[in-house]
Order: C-alpha cells, then sequence, then structure tokens
C-alpha cells in the first residue's frame, strides 16, 4: 500500500511542477513592462531601470521561474498590488466562504442526483427515466449565470423571499447565512447534479446487469434493498471518482456564482482580480485552484484503491 | 515510395467506416427524436446567423433615445434595452458572435489537439511523455478559471475570448485522439498498410485519422455547446465581446441592473443560450450514440 501511494505522489510531482510552469508563464507573457507598470508613466529611466532589477526583472526567464518557484514553496505567494496584502493572506481569508458555497451544493447536487440518478436506471425507458434525463440534459445546458439572474428575479425581486445577494459568517448569524448561501448553493448544485445524475444513472445500469443482482433479486429481496444495499454502493464508486471533475466544476461554477450573489470567495476574488489586473492575485488563484484538483485527484485515487483492492494490485505489478 | 505499393492498391476506406456508412448514420440519427429536434433548432439558430439583416427587424447597435426599456410590443416583439434598442434584432445577431465563438474556438482546439494526439498516440516515447503530463497539468485547471486566467493576459474582445476558450479546450482533444490512435494503431488494417510499405504520415493520415474522426465529432459538438457557454460567460463578466458588438453574454450583463424594471431583457439572452446549448448537446448526444461503438 504505501508502494501504491508513494507511486502515485511522485507521480503527482511532474504534474504540479507543469502546473507551477503554465501559471507563471501565464502571468510572464502578459505585454508591458511591470516595472513600468509600477513605477508610473512620470518615473525616470533610471528609477525604472533599478525598479527592474529590484523586483529581478532583468534576469532570464528560467532563473525568475526558480526563484518565484522557491518563494511559492516556502508559501509566499507574492502581494496583491491593489492593496498591497499578501496573496496567500487574502486566499485564506476567502476560502471558508467557497468551501461553504462548495460544501451546500454538493449537498443540494447529491440530493437531486442520486435519488433521480437510481430511479433512472431502476426504471429504465420508462416515463420516468425520459423526464430525467431531459431534466438533466437542461441543467447542464443552463447558463448558471442565468439561472443565477432568474432566480434572483423570481425568488428575491418578485416574492422577496430570499435576499438577492451578499453574505454573512454562519457563526455570526448561521440562519441569515443559509438564507443568504440558498441561492449560490442552488444554481451552482444544479449543474453538478446533472452531471453526477447523468454518470450515476450508467453506473447504475452496469451494476443492475450484473450477476449478484440477479442473485439478490433470485432471494427474494426487497426492490428497495437490492438497489440501496446492493446496487448503489457500487454504482457510487465511478461517480466518486470523478469528484476531481466535480471540485473542478464547483471551482469554476464559484467563480460565475459568487460574482452574482456578491459572495466574497475565492471566486469573486478571481474575477475582481482579474479585472483589476492585479495579477498577483491572479497567479495565486489559479494556482491555488488547480494544485487543489490535483491533490483532490490523488486523494480520490489512494481511497480508491482502498475501496477496490485490484486497482492497487494492478499498479503496484506495474 | 515502396515497391509492393505500385502493384497492390492500399485499402483507403477503413473497416469501420464502411460499417458505419453516411446513410446508415443519418437513419439511425433521425430515430432519435431529440437529437432531430435539437438539429432543427440548431439549423434554426444557424439561418438566424446567417440572414441576420434580412431577418432583423431592426439595426442592433442604434439607440433609440425616445424608447428605453420598452416591455414587449407591436413594434419590438422582445421589448426594448437601456439604450432604447430592439431586442429581438440584438438576440437575432448575438447568434453570429455565439455561433462564431463556438466554431472559432472548438476549430482551434481541433487543429491544434488532433495532430498532436494523433503524432503522440503513434510515436508514444519522450514526446508523448511530456504531452501527457502537460495535457495533465491543463486539465487540472478548473476549465473557466483557466479561461478567464488567460483571457485576463491576452485582453478584452471576442477574438481573445475564442483564442483562450480554444486553448482551454486543446488538451481534451489531445487525449481523445491519443487514447483512439494508441487503440487504432494495434489493429489488423494498420499492420496490413506497414506490411504493404505505406509510410507513417500515410498511415497516419489515410488510415487511422478516418478512424478517430467520429469521437473528435462528438466531441466537437459538445464542446461547441460548452464553448459558446463560456463565450456568453466572459462577456458576461465584460472579458469577452465588447459592446456595442450584441452578444448574449453581454446583454445579460446590462439586464442584471434592470432586473426590477425590465426582467425581459435578461429572459431573451439567456433562453437563447439555454436553447442553443441544449441543442447543441441533443446533437453530441444523439451523434455518440450512432457513432459510439460502445454503446450499439
Amino acid at each position: 500500500m504505501t508502494r501504491y501511494i508513494t507511486r502515485r505522489l511522485l507521480l503527482t510531482i511532474p504534474v504540479l511542477l507543469l502546473v507551477s510552469m503554465v501559471v507563471f508563464t501565464l502571468i510572464a507573457l502578459i505585454p508591458g513592462d511591470p516595472a513600468l507598470v509600477f513605477a508610473g508613466g512620470e518615473a525616470d529611466p533610471e528609477a525604472i531601470e533599478a525598479l527592474r532589477r529590484h523586483l529581478g526583472l532583468d534576469r532570464p526567464l528560467v532563473v525568475r521561474y526558480a526563484i518565484w518557484l522557491g518563494h511559492v514553496l516556502r508559501g509566499d505567494l507574492g502581494k496583491s498590488v491593489r492593496d498591497g496584502r499578501p496573496v496567500r493572506e487574502v486566499l485564506l481569508l476567502k476560502l471558508p466562504v467557497t468551501v461553504e458555497l462548495a460544501v451546500l451544493s454538493l449537498v443540494v447536487s447529491w440530493a437531486i442526483a442520486v435519488p433521480a440518478g437510481v430511479l433512472a436506471a431502476w426504471k429504465r425507458r420508462s416515463v420516468l427515466d425520459y423526464a430525467a434525463t431531459t431534466v438533466a440534459l437542461a441543467g447542464i445546458s443552463i447558463p448558471n449565470f442565468w439561472l443565477g439572474i432568474m432566480l434572483i428575479y423570481l425568488l428575491a425581486v418578485n416574492l422577496r423571499w430570499l435576499p438577492p445577494s451578499g453574505y454573512v459568517e454562519p457563526w455570526i448569524d448561521p440562519a441569515r447565512n443559509l438564507q443568504m448561501m440558498v441561492m449560490p448553493a442552488t444554481v451552482l448544485g444544479t449543474a453538478l447534479a446533472a452531471l453526477v445524475m447523468r454518470l450515476l444513472r450508467s453506473s447504475m445500469l452496469e451494476v443492475l446487469g450484473t450477476e449478484y443482482i440477479r442473485t439478490a433479486q433470485a432471494k427474494g429481496l426487497r426492490d428497495r434493498v437490492v438497489l440501496v444495499r446492493h446496487a448503489l454502493k457500487n454504482a457510487m464508486i465511478p461517480v466518486a471518482t470523478v469528484m476531481g471533475l466535480q471540485l473542478g466544476g464547483l471551482l469554476g461554477g464559484a467563480v460565475i456564482t459568487e460574482t452574482i450573489f456578491a459572495v466574497p470567495g475565492i471566486g469573486r476574488l478571481a474575477v475582481e482580480s482579474i479585472l483589476t489586473r492585479d495579477y498577483p492575485m491572479v497567479q495565486g488563484v489559479v494556482l491555488f485552484s488547480a494544485v487543489a484538483i490535483v491533490f483532490v485527484n490523488f486523494a480520490v485515487d489512494v481511497s480508491y484503491s482502498f475501496l477496490d483492492p485490484r486497482i492497487r494490485l494492478v499498479e503496484e505489478r506495474r | 515510395m515502396a515497391a509492393g505499393e505500385s502493384t497492390l492498391a492500399l485499402p483507403t476506406r477503413t473497416p469501420r467506416s464502411e460499417a458505419v456508412g453516411l446513410r446508415y448514420v443519418l437513419h439511425r440519427y433521425a430515430r432519435n427524436r431529440l437529437a432531430l429536434a435539437g438539429l432543427w433548432v440548431v439549423g434554426l439558430v444557424v439561418g438566424a446567423a446567417l440572414l441576420a439583416p434580412v431577418v432583423a427587424p431592426a439595426d442592433p447597435a442604434k439607440p433609440d433615445f425616445t424608447n428605453l426599456l420598452q416591455s414587449p410590443s407591436r413594434a419590438h416583439l422582445l421589448g426594448t434595452d437601456d439604450l432604447g434598442r430592439d431586442i429581438l434584432s440584438r438576440v437575432i445577431y448575438g447568434a453570429r458572435t455565439s455561433l462564431l465563438a463556438g466554431c472559432v474556438s472548438v476549430g482551434l482546439a481541433v487543429l491544434v489537439g488532433l495532430p498532436l494526439g494523433l503524432v503522440s498516440g503513434y510515436y508514444r516515447g519522450p514526446l508523448d511523455n511530456f504531452l501527457m503530463r502537460l495535457t495533465d497539468a491543463l486539465l487540472s485547471f478548473p476549465f473557466l478559471v483557466l479561461a478567464l486566467a488567460i483571457a485576463a493576459v491576452l485582453g478584452t474582445g471576442l477574438v481573445k475570448a475564442m483564442i483562450a476558450i480554444g486553448i482551454v479546450f486543446t488538451p481534451g482533444f489531445i487525449r481523445l485522439a491519443r487514447g483512439q490512435v494508441l487503440s487504432e494503431r494495434e489493429r489488423t488494417y494498420v499492420e496490413a498498410a506497414r506490411a504493404l510499405g505505406a509510410r507513417d504520415g500515410r498511415i497516419l493520415w489515410r488510415h487511422i485519422l478516418p478512424n478517430t474522426l467520429s469521437p473528435v465529432l462528438v466531441q466537437a459538438s459538445l464542446a461547441m455547446a460548452a464553448a459558446i457557454t463560456a463565450e456568453a460567460t466572459l462577456s458576461f463578466l465584460g472579458l469577452g465581446t465588447q459592446p456595442p458588438t450584441p452578444s448574449w453574454g453581454s446583454m445579460l450583463n446590462i439586464a442584471q441592473a434592470y432586473l426590477g424594471r425590465a426582467p425581459w431583457l435578461a429572459l431573451w439572452p439567456g433562453l437563447a443560450i439555454f436553447l442553443t446549448v441544449l441543442s447543441l448537446n441533443l446533437v453530441g448526444d444523439g451523434l455518440r450514440e450512432v457513432l459510439d461503438p460502445r454503446l450499439r
């Protein structure tokens, strides 16, 4: 087992390195001289040259990358151009908000997707199945910013049931916090629900066709027991393995959802820093989200190998 | 040219492409009513985009300050916006922007991703290793976050947004093409072509490529749907299409400010995106059902 985890961990190193290279190159490619931007248009050439040396911009790209990576590995992601605050500090401040939104969205999506996926597979080719798959396709196709705007119009502007936007920390006012998170979590959860439902349906169909399900049915077990205790348990494995994909969807979706509902998380931070050209912050957010996904994928792979020992054995024999 | 090639004609059509003839594909596709409905709607959107100057009732960029925020009426079927512009005309012209964004960004991703994937899967070796790690890295970024970051680096505008979306889609096509090549290169028809003296280039171009096209076509239609949403999202955030060019995303951006007074501003462009994307997804699903041998 240790060998498998070590091997899998070693495989993430080149990916993480390439992720860091992509993020660094992306920002290094921005046209214009950062020293000129920092110094302002009025500064004299000597001052600009000094600033360029100070920022290390006179060195080759590879050297600059190595220095930057060294800082990143020590947890130093640079400082915001806007207000001079350390990027890491801001990220850590915004993280809990996005985590809360992501967890609530996961709850919403699984609450819709699991029953819908199981029923659609169980009643294959029935009206219920067609309805569930069509609604799922609609859920995937609906742009989440439009769904957000429409929900605000319906539930906040028209019916006045929910506040249109904003955020209150859960430890200050839990009820108000939940009230404010209903719409963002629903918007973010809908697309994910559709994705999970489709995946679960096909995975359930595969499992329902296996011998052990037939045996369970032949034993006279009730449908509910066969479905939940026998089929669902195994059908969930492929769904769990795409957690990385789901996290990617959530982080990407959070960008737009947090912007519409004024939720001060990492997604909104991404948009704000892009619009204000706060590149160290952009760099930090992009790097953080990619690294988070790489580690979630790693964790999923390792936990999967606990759940299904065949994977570990195959990998270890390589 | 190898000696054998002058006397023995190489099979230019491959086994699977013979089995899945165009008529067979069309017949099977037409049996799927939802996919057919999707195709109709896509056709309608393409038609509207192509014939926009003919079918749009007004100039989409011309303000009319005497008709600000008018609700839908006989004069303006879908109402007017904050500058008095006809929303129906803007939605029709917006189809041009969306379809252009979808076609160009996906086209770019296919043009770059397909050859890279083919070569990577066929030759394997260090290039393949490097490309796979690079695609692993690129696929680790949340799709929208990467597209936003690239758009931020490139700057605002439709062309730059299309390039950003194209870059984000490329790794997916590299992986898809490579996976196809890996299974195809071991098949007998490739061995036969090689035994007859065909060069690598010919084997890749004439034999393997046609067999990778079905999944690429399916993926491209689904990617088109995602690209249209991505362009709308970038424009919604102010990073894509710039005013006064009509785009469904930027129309929704404006609509946000008038949600209480003029909700129709948000309804129509959103509905246009939703229906177009849904139809493209239906087309993609329909194509997959017909073209993916595993589902047959």
